[in-house]
């Protein structure tokens, strides 16, 4: 096939067909500026939002609230950025210990779900037993449901537990580790639904071939199709991290301790009732430093987080 | 296969081996499935059916500590508190099976105003998601289009906030003395020299209805609209990626064609690109209906359900249930009813989705 697709035809077709297509392409100008317009006026309210806050941020007055309008900070300053890195809300915790606090909760969840997940992910996918249907039956049935639709169970279940490691005690309802077993009550069935929609594309070809040269289903799995997987692991441990990156349900109803509290119940705290006086510079510095780091990362599998969530559901 | 081999006549082997080899294949697959099964059984299933039971008690902040006597059978009850006990229908009223006793609880409760407002937040949303979504993804596959590759990498970019950053930011930018939407207006009212008091408005506070009778027994005040447009701006980038990914699959004959038979833009819009559009549109509208309904950070983060509870939906309500209420079991039953909403609501787009189907084909 490759040869013909660079036979002497065919470039003369491509050739003409482009000329073809070039000619057609041009739009006339007064359409041209009009579009622009149209297309400038959505950049603007799509980038609005940001520019206020990447203003407010930045700008050195150091003001409560803003009290003019403007885009454009007079000057740029860090010194909201320096607050919050010392100390973003009344209670005594540092940004990064609040990070940390979030970073062990998301990559606790993402790891651990993506680990079962591809472990169940490749039964449903690649055998054939009586109860498979029903099993995967009850997966989806629990992703429909919204996480926080089991929080009083859980909340209660967990209360009831108390656990002493040596002369370390605490009730897990009131600890990360509690917050990162509801979160992961959530996260594993979308992390097995959406490793499945990913193997069910892998071709079955290299395994059947495999297979007939005795390979086990063991081997099969290890050699073969988590090799292949590996992207759509990557993009779902992103996804179940993304989640829990800004978890609040959970923390903001669990959580009692400040030094267990996260980034998300922090920047909330700057806002809600709780915000006092914390002046909107430090708020939209605060949530600038939230919103990067996941951004960044989405911006990079962007790609292939969007084709992994409609071959899921275009299926 | 290596078992089949060596189970042949000439080597007899015991009934138990036999049947042991012959269902290694059955046993890695429940194998694999072990883990997961293990622990979405005692984290995902196991609260979920302890959430049935407890729906059925009057679990309370009473029976929170451990040594606490467990709490109380009250069959329906709970249910019967969070339905009301009359229900207007064309004016004449008639009596349910629910006491309505929740709402002396809870100010401001009512189970099927909070429903009704759910739906209504839902299906006002949606539909403005696909319509924008898809004109945006139609301009940018404009052909000769300057820009367009800039234009689509700064479209994508609310994808990239989480929720929590998203309805904080714009709490603050609705906000009456100091937010920038207010600031916005009255600076652009100011070169019309309307005074900037006009432009004081209490997005998210007032009580006032501003387009009344819309839905009856449905109040939307201010803080919808606010909200309406924060899930505007959120939501159509999604449904421009998938637009643009059918557009771009759909052959430039078929446009050529049609001119070439006389049909005119809006005929080739209503006949080409919407049903060619439809197998990928309809899979994510269901994923923006089911997400919007459940759309907790944004209801949460920026009205707080408020005010006077009427911008509530369905999971916020719980959530404050059991938060600020400890009403654990009347929590329970509420999601338990959440859950059959949402049963039935699935069932619902699902049936829509498979009509529509087989209508194209």
């Amino acid at each position: 096939m490759p040869e013909s697709k660079f036979s002497l035809k065919n470039i003369f077709r491509r050739k003409s067909g482009g000329g073809f297509v070039e000619q057609e392409r041009r739009l006339p100008l007064g359409k041209q500026i009009l579009l622009q317009l149209v297309c400038l006026f959505v950049a603007f309210t799509v980038l609005f939002p940001l520019m206020w806050v990447v203003s407010l941020s930045l700008d050195p007055r150091n003001i409560a609230r803003p009290t003019e309008f403007r885009l454009i900070p007079p000057g740029a300053s860090l010194d909201a950025y320096k607050r919050v890195l010392d100390q973003p809300t009344a209670n005594p915790v540092k940004f990064w210990e609040l990070a940390r606090n979030q970073f062990f909760l998301a990559s606790g969840t993402a790891i651990f779900s993506v680990l079962i997940g591809i472990l169940a992910a490749y039964s449903f996918s690649r055998f054939e037993y009586p109860g498979r249907r029903g099993i995967m039956l009850g997966v989806v049935t629990v992703l429909m449901l919204p996480s926080i639709a089991t929080m009083a169970p859980l909340f209660v279940l967990l209360n009831s537990i108390n656990i002493t490691i040596g002369d370390l005690s605490f009730n897990l309802r009131n600890s990360l580790f509690g917050v990162g077993i509801a979160i992961a009550a959530g996260q594993l069935p979308f992390a097995i639904w959406n490793l499945k929609g990913y193997l069910d594309t892998i071709p079955r070809e290299l395994e059947e071939a495999a297979r007939i040269d005795g390979a086990s289903p063991n081997q099969l799995f290890v050699r073969i199709v988590l090799p292949l997987a590996t992207p759509a692991l990557a993009v779902t441990a992103f996804l179940a991290f993304n989640a829990s990156w800004t978890e609040f349900g959970f923390s903001w109803l669990f959580l009692s301790n400040p030094k267990d509290f996260t980034l998300a119940m922090s920047l909330w705290n700057m806002v809600g009732q709780f915000s006092g006086d914390t002046p909107w510079s430090v708020f939209s510095a605060m949530a600038l430093m939230v919103a990067m780091p996941v951004a960044i990362v989405y911006l990079m599998l962007q790609k292939y987080i969007v084709s992994g969530l409609t071959i899921g559901s275009v299926k | 296969m290596a078992g089949a081999t060596q189970s042949l006549p000439t080597k007899p082997v015991s009934p138990f081996l036999a049947w042991w080899r012959r269902t290694s294949y059955t046993r890695a697959a429940y194998l694999y499935l072990v883990p997961a099964a293990i622990v979405m059984g005692v984290i995902t299933f196991y609260p979920m059916f302890y959430q049935v039971w407890m729906s059925f008690t009057d679990f309370g902040i009473k029976n929170l500590r451990r040594d606490a006597p467990p709490p109380n059978y009250v069959g329906l009850q709970n249910y019967k508190d969070i339905f009301p006990d009359k229900i207007k229908l064309f004016g004449n009223e008639i009596d349910t099976f629910g006491t309505g006793k929740l709402a002396a609880k809870v100010q401001n409760f009512n189970f099927l105003r909070i429903l009704g407002f759910n739906l209504i937040w839902t299906f006002a949303n949606v539909p403005f998601h696909v319509i924008i979504g898809v004109l945006v993804a139609m301009l940018l596959n404009t052909q000769g289009l300057w820009l367009k590759k800039i234009y689509r990498a700064i479209y994508v970019f609310p994808m990239l906030l989480p929720w929590l950053v998203v309805a904080t930011v714009w709490r603050n930018m609705f906000d009456q003395d100091s937010g920038s939407i207010n600031l916005l207006l009255a600076t652009v009212g100011g070169w019309f020299g309307v005074p900037a008091e006009v432009f004081r408005i209490r997005w998210m506070e007032s009580i006032e209805i501003p387009i009344k009778g819309f839905f009856p027994g449905v109040p939307l005040p201010l803080s919808f609209y606010a909200m309406l447009l924060t899930n505007l701006w959120m939501g159509w980038p999604f449904m421009t990626i998938v637009a643009t990914g059918a557009l771009q699959s759909i052959p430039k004959d078929l446009y050529e064609a049609a001119s070439i038979d006389g049909a005119n833009g809006v005929q080739q819009f209503f006949k080409i690109t919407v049903p060619l559009l439809r197998p990928a549109m309809i899979p994510a509208t269901m994923v923006g209906i089911i997400t919007t309904f459940n759309l907790f950070s944004c209801i949460f983060f920026m009205s707080g359900g408020g005010p006077l509870r009427m911008t509530e939906i369905l999971v916020t309500t719980a959530y404050d249930l059991v938060r600020a209420q400890r009403l654990y079991g009347m929590a329970a039953a509420f999601c338990v009813i959440i859950f059959f909403v949402l049963l039935i609501l699935t069932l619902i787009t699902n049936r829509i989705t498979k009509a529509t189907e087989r209508y194209d084909a």
